[in-house]
C-alpha cells in the first residue's frame, strides 16, 4: 500500500489557500482562527503565517477549550503560540455550564462535545467576530462537499444549504450585514493526505498523542478509550498500559485510541491511507460482466 | 504534482454518478468505510452488483426532498495528478450552479446517453462550456452496452456533436469523444476490449495526459493587490510589501512595472514567497512583490507591465448569467466586483438575452430573469482594470452583488 501513496503536495492548494486567508484579512473588520489544536488547524495557522509574511498574522486564534483535551494538546497550543508569538483567546466549556447555558451529559457516554458550540457561538458574538476561520474540508462528507469557500451564516451560526451564494472562478464575496458571519475555509480543496504531506513537507511540529505512545487505556465496544479521570468507566473496565496513537485530536471522552508502533510521520501517513483505503478486492462487476460477457459473445464481438 | 479540475453535469439517469463513482473505485479513492456502506446499500436495493451511483446520489435525496441542489466537489488522486471534480445537476433551474462548478474547470465532461443521443440538456452544457471557453471537451459517450457497442451509433452521435461545435463556433481548444460504458467501467479507467473498434484512449488515460494551460507565456502580465503588508517592526521597519495571486503572465525581479490607476512607474526589487526569495512568479503563485520606489498603491490597484496594459473600463459591455430570483433590471446599481476590485455598476441597458437551444438573440428585453444568459452594459463608477474574457479569462470575469442582501447575482465576462 505504500508504494501507492503520492507523497507530493499540490502546491497550487496552498496558493488558493493564502489568497482565501488574505481575502478575509481585507475584506471583514474581525476575523478569528477557530483552533483546536488538530492537524487542520495547525495547518492553517502555518498557512496565515505565510500569507502575511514578514508582518505578524493580523488577527487572534480562538480555542473553545472543553476542559477534557488532551494534557498533550494543551501543552502544544501553549508551545505554538509562545513560540510564533501568536494572540489566542481561550474560552471554557466550564464557564458555560457554571453559567446554567449547557448542562453536563452523565452516564458511561457522556462528553463535552456538543455543548461547545454554545461556548463557541457565544464567544463570537461576544468578540463580535464577522469572519471564522476553520479548517474543514470538502472530503470528509457530503455536505460538506457542497459547502462554499465564504459560507454566510445567520447570526444564530446556521448555514442554509438553500441559500448559499454562487461562488465563481476566485472572486469572493465576503460582503454581510450586521449580526451575519462568514465561515471561511481555506483549506476546502485538500483531502486528508493533501493536509498530511503538507505538514511532512513543511516539518510542523504536532501533538505528540498523534505519534506511537505508551498509555493507559481501558476496552470499551472493541475500542480502546484513554484512560483519565473525565471518563465514566465501569467496574469491569480496567486500565492497563498499551502502546498506542490517536488518529484525532478530540477530548479524551470520546476519541479512541488505535494500537501502534508507528512513531515516524510517514509510517503514520502509511497506517491512515491503508486503514482508510480498502484493498482492490476481486472487481465489483463480476456478476454483471459474467452475463455481459454472454451478452457480446451472443453479439459476436470475440 | 499538478491539480486538474474537471466540471461534470448532466442528470440522474444518464449514468454520470455511475461514471464518477468509477472513477473514483478504479483510482483506489473510495475510504474503506464508504465501500462497505456502499456494499450494505447496494444489498438492501436488492442489486447484485455494488451500485458506484450511490456515491454521490446524495444529490437524489435532496431532490426528493426539494432541497436546491447544489454543486458538490468530488476528489481522487492517481500517482501524477490530484482531480478535483464539480458535479453539477444539469436542469435548466440549476443553470447558475452549472456555471458556478464550471467556472474553475480545465475540462468539461458531458455525458451522452448512447441510446438518446444529444438532447436539449446537451446543448446547455455545451452552452455553459462554451461560455466558458474551458479549453478541453470531452463528451463520453455513455450505455454504449445498451446499444450493443454499436460503433455506427457512436459515429453517428459524434457526427451531431461535431455540427453542434460547428453552429455555435466552439472557442475552446479541443474536443474528444469517448465510447464508455459505466456500469462495466468499460473504457472509464481500463478497459476490457469490448469496444474492439475504438482505438483511443479511456477516459482516465485522457485526463491524465491533459496538458495544462499555465499560459505563462500567452497571456499578459497581471498581478492584483489584494492587501499591503507594512510589519513596521524594528527588522522591517520600512518593509513595504504588495501582497497578491498573479492572475496571469509573469513577473521578474528587476522588470519595469506600473501599478493602475495611478500609472506611478518602478522595477521590481523582490519577489517574495514566505522565506524564500523567487526570481519569477508565476500565474496563480501567491506571493509578495517589493518595488524599488516608494509607490502609492493599495487594494484593488494592479501592477502590469508597461507595454500590457488592461483596459480601464468606466463602462462595461459582458456577456452575463443572471443568478438570482429577483430580475436584473435596466437603471439599478449593484456592486461590481472584478478580482478583488469592488466598484459601483449602474446598468445602462441588456443588449438582448439568448435562448440557449438555437443561440437566438432576443432584443428589446427590459430585464433578465433566473438562469437567463445575455448580454449587457453597464457604467462603473472608477475605472475596472479587465482584458476581454476571451483574450485573458483570468482578467476577464467579474460577478454583480445586490448592495441591499449581499448575495451574488450574476456572473460577467467582459467583452
Amino acid at each position: 500500500m505504500t508504494n501507492q501513496i503520492n507523497w507530493e503536495f499540490p502546491q497550487a492548494l496552498e496558493d488558493e489557500a493564502i489568497y482565501i486567508l488574505r481575502e478575509t484579512a481585507a475584506q471583514f473588520e474581525k476575523p478569528v482562527l477557530l483552533f483546536s489544536g488538530g492537524k487542520d488547524s495547525i495547518t492553517l495557522v502555518r498557512l496565515a503565517q505565510k500569507a502575511f509574511y514578514p508582518g505578524k498574522i493580523p488577527f487572534p486564534l480562538l480555542h473553545v477549550d472543553t476542559g477534557h483535551n488532551f494534557p498533550e494538546t494543551i501543552e502544544f497550543r501553549d508551545w505554538l503560540v509562545d513560540t510564533l508569538g501568536l494572540d489566542i483567546i481561550v474560552r471554557n466549556v466550564q464557564d458555560s455550564i457554571d453559567q446554567g447555558k449547557v448542562q453536563e451529559e452523565t452516564g458511561k457516554y457522556a462528553s463535552r462535545n456538543a455543548l461547545q458550540t454554545v461556548t463557541l457561538l457565544d464567544a463570537i458574538e461576544e468578540g463580535k467576530f464577522d469572519a471564522c476561520i476553520g479548517g474543514a474540508r470538502r472530503d470528509e462528507e457530503k455536505a460538506r462537499a457542497k459547502e462554499r469557500i465564504f459560507s454566510v451564516r445567520d447570526e444564530f451560526g446556521q448555514w442554509n444549504a438553500k441559500m448559499q451564494r454562487p461562488e465563481l472562478f476566485d472572486i469572493l464575496n465576503g460582503k454581510i450585514n450586521i449580526g451575519e458571519n462568514v465561515r471561511v475555509f481555506p483549506i476546502s480543496n485538500w483531502t486528508e493526505l493533501d493536509v498530511w504531506n503538507y505538514i511532512r513537507r513543511e516539518n510542523l511540529r504536532i501533538p505528540s498523542i498523534y505519534y506511537a505512545h505508551e498509555r493507559e487505556i481501558i476496552e470499551r465496544d472493541g475500542l480502546y478509550w484513554p484512560y483519565s479521570p473525565f471518563l465514566n468507566t465501569t467496574a469491569d473496565e480496567v486500565p492497563y498500559l498499551q502502546k498506542v496513537r490517536f488518529r484525532t485530536v478530540g477530548d479524551m471522552t470520546c476519541t479512541a485510541a488505535v494500537l501502534s508502533e508507528a512513531d515516524k510521520l510517514e509510517d503514520i501517513i502509511a497506517e491512515i491511507m491503508e486503514a482508510k483505503i480498502s484493498e482492490r478486492g476481486a472487481r465489483i462487476d463480476d456478476k454483471r460482466s459474467e452475463a455481459a460477457m454472454e451478452k457480446r459473445k451472443q453479439a459476436g464481438y470475440f | 504534482m499538478e491539480v486538474l479540475r474537471i466540471a461534470t453535469s448532466g442528470s440522474v439517469d444518464d449514468g454520470k454518478s455511475t461514471l464518477i463513482g468509477r472513477l473514483l473505485y478504479d483510482t483506489n479513492s473510495i475510504p474503506q468505510d464508504k465501500m462497505e456502506a456502499l456494499h450494505a446499500a447496494s444489498k438492501r436495493k436488492g442489486l447484485d452488483f455494488t451500485d458506484l451511483s450511490l456515491l454521490t446520489d446524495g444529490l437524489v435525496a435532496e431532490r426528493e426532498q426539494g432541497i436546491t441542489i447544489d454543486v458538490a466537489h468530488i476528489y481522487f488522486s492517481t500517482p501524477t495528478r490530484k482531480y478535483i471534480i464539480a458535479d453539477t445537476p444539469g436542469h435548466i433551474e440549476y443553470t447558475r450552479n452549472m456555471v458556478t462548478g464550471a467556472s474553475n474547470a480545465q475540462v468539461s465532461l458531458i455525458l451522452i446517453d448512447a441510446r438518446k443521443g444529444i438532447v436539449e440538456q446537451t446543448f446547455r452544457h455545451f452552452f455553459i462550456a462554451n461560455l466558458l471557453r474551458i479549453p478541453y471537451l470531452v463528451v463520453c459517450v455513455n450505455k454504449m452496452d445498451l446499444v450493443d457497442y454499436s460503433e455506427a451509433r457512436f459515429n453517428q452521435i459524434s457526427e451531431e456533436f461535431q455540427q453542434l461545435l460547428e453552429n455555435a463556433g466552439y472557442k475552446g481548444r479541443e474536443v474528444k469523444f469517448i465510447p464508455v460504458s459505466s456500469l462495466y467501467g468499460e473504457n472509464v479507467a481500463s478497459s476490457n476490449g469490448a469496444i474492439s473498434w475504438y482505438q483511443g484512449p479511456t477516459l482516465l488515460d485522457y485526463l491524465e495526459q491533459v496538458q495544462f494551460d499555465h499560459a505563462d507565456s500567452v497571456h499578459p502580465a497581471r498581478f492584483p493587490i489584494q492587501s499591503v503588508i507594512r510589519p513596521r517592526t524594528t527588522e522591517y521597519h520600512d518593509f513595504r510589501g504588495f501582497a497578491g495571486k498573479v492572475a496571469s503572465g509573469h513577473f521578474r525581479v528587476g522588470e519595469e512595472v506600473i501599478s493602475l490607476p495611478s500609472g506611478q512607474r518602478s522595477k521590481i526589487k523582490t519577489i517574495e514567497q514566505f522565506e524564500k526569495q523567487l526570481d519569477t512568479a508565476h500565474a496563480r503563485e501567491s506571493v509578495v512583490i517589493t518595488l524599488e520606489d516608494e509607490i502609492d498603491s493599495s487594494r484593488g490597484n494592479m501592477l502590469v507591465k508597461p507595454d500590457q496594459q488592461p483596459q480601464q473600463l468606466k463602462e462595461v459591455t459582458a456577456q452575463v448569467c443572471w443568478m438570482d430570483a429577483t430580475p436584473l433590471t435596466t437603471g439599478k446599481t449593484y456592486l461590481l466586483q472584478h478580482g478583488v476590485n469592488r466598484v459601483k455598476a449602474k446598468v445602462q441597458q441588456i443588449n438582448f438575452v439568448v435562448d440557449v437551444t438555437n443561440y437566438e438573440q432576443i432584443e428589446g428585453k427590459t430585464s433578465m430573469g433566473l438562469n437567463d444568459i445575455g448580454k449587457i452594459t453597464v457604467k462603473t463608477a472608477s475605472p475596472v482594470l479587465a482584458d476581454a474574457y476571451s483574450v485573458n479569462p483570468a482578467n476577464g470575469a467579474f460577478i454583480l452583488i445586490d448592495e441591499f442582501n449581499n448575495t451574488t447575482v450574476a456572473v460577467g465576462f467582459v467583452e
